[in-house]
């Protein structure tokens, strides 16, 4: 299974989600910003880090690439697409995950592990979790407070929308504790946490975050 | 060449950190008076020929200000 990992100028994390796309089975495919070309991934990840320094808003300006265009286009399609910190914030700039990051409440960049609970565990990319299940994995973010009109929250409570909870503390007052949520057809994920950071003991606290990386290897599998 | 300016604001409901610690600070500088304090952003563009206003809304409404949280106003030249 082929899994792109897209770099934008100022992407951080886009090795770590590349090895732990590897440590799951997979075989990651580099997959550059400015191109028009996704060369027949399977899925692709949208790594943490700081694209174009975070200026005008975090994640904005990344949103309005060239492959952009190609990933919300094929993800119209069913691609499974993960967005993690600054490539959730990617997703929700360009559209294809509601609500939107914004300053931490705190003011602090926070960066600690993080207990998160699992709700959903029938999407793309969290189907090797138990509904419930609690987890740790890193979380690092000045901007990662998830926000949206109190209409919208309920509405995505209501569709069960929100894929991952913060638990043991918001470490940066998301509404509800929001952690992470999906799309309506439950192949687009976007998480603040780092679940690529948490796949190997002698680095991570866990490897907790491997499941995210199994998920969509299985998803696949199912689907072809 | 004419100017526009495009003013972006945090929606009401939406709360704003920074603008409250700015509070806090006028606050500690015995400002009492001011009652709460909201920040945003504003750009000044630089545009050739007649500014096309459909064109600098969709470049505000689209680019420089998210609609999610953000209202943004758009003035154009008087003259």
């Amino acid at each position: 299974m082929r899994i792109g990992v897209i770099t934008f100028p100022g992407s951080l994390d886009d090795v770590d989600a590349a090895r732990a796309v590897r440590l799951a089975g997979g075989e990651p495919v580099s997959l550059w910003h400015g191109d028009h070309d996704l060369k027949d991934v399977d899925a692709v990840v949208l790594p943490g880090g700081f694209s174009y320094g975070d200026y005008l808003r975090a994640g904005a300006i990344a949103a309005r690439s060239p492959l952009m265009a190609d990933v919300v286009a094929a993800a119209g399609t069913g691609l499974p697409v993960l967005g993690i910190c600054n490539g959730f914030q990617v997703l929700c700039e360009a559209g294809l995950l509601p609500g939107a990051l914004t300053r931490n409440s705190h003011l602090h960049f926070r960066n600690r592990d993080q207990g998160l609970r699992v709700e959903r565990a029938d999407t793309a990319w969290t189907s090797s979790f138990t509904p419930g299940q609690e987890i740790v994995v890193p979380v690092k973010n000045g901007e990662g407070r998830y926000v949206a009109a109190d209409a919208d929250l309920d509405r995505l409570e209501g569709e069960g929308r929100v894929v991952v909870r913060y638990v043991g503390g918001n470490p940066n007052g998301s509404s509800r504790d929001i952690a992470g949520v999906t799309s309506a057809d439950g192949r687009v994920v976007g998480l603040m946490p780092h679940p690529e950071h948490a796949v190997e003991s002698l680095t991570g606290p866990s490897t907790d975050g491997l499941g995210f990386f199994t998920s969509v290897l299985t998803s696949l599998v199912g689907s072809r | 060449m004419p100017v526009v300016v495009v003013d972006v604001v945090l929606k009401p409901e939406i709360s704003d950190p920074q603008g409250q610690a700015v509070l806090g600070a006028l606050g500690r500088l015995g400002h009492s008076g001011v009652r709460s304090v909201r920040q945003g952003k504003h750009f000044v563009l630089e545009v050739d020929g007649t500014p096309d206003a459909a064109e600098l809304r969709e470049i505000a409404e689209t680019l420089l200000a998210n609609p999610v949280i953000e209202d943004v106003e758009l003035h154009l030249p008087t003259d």
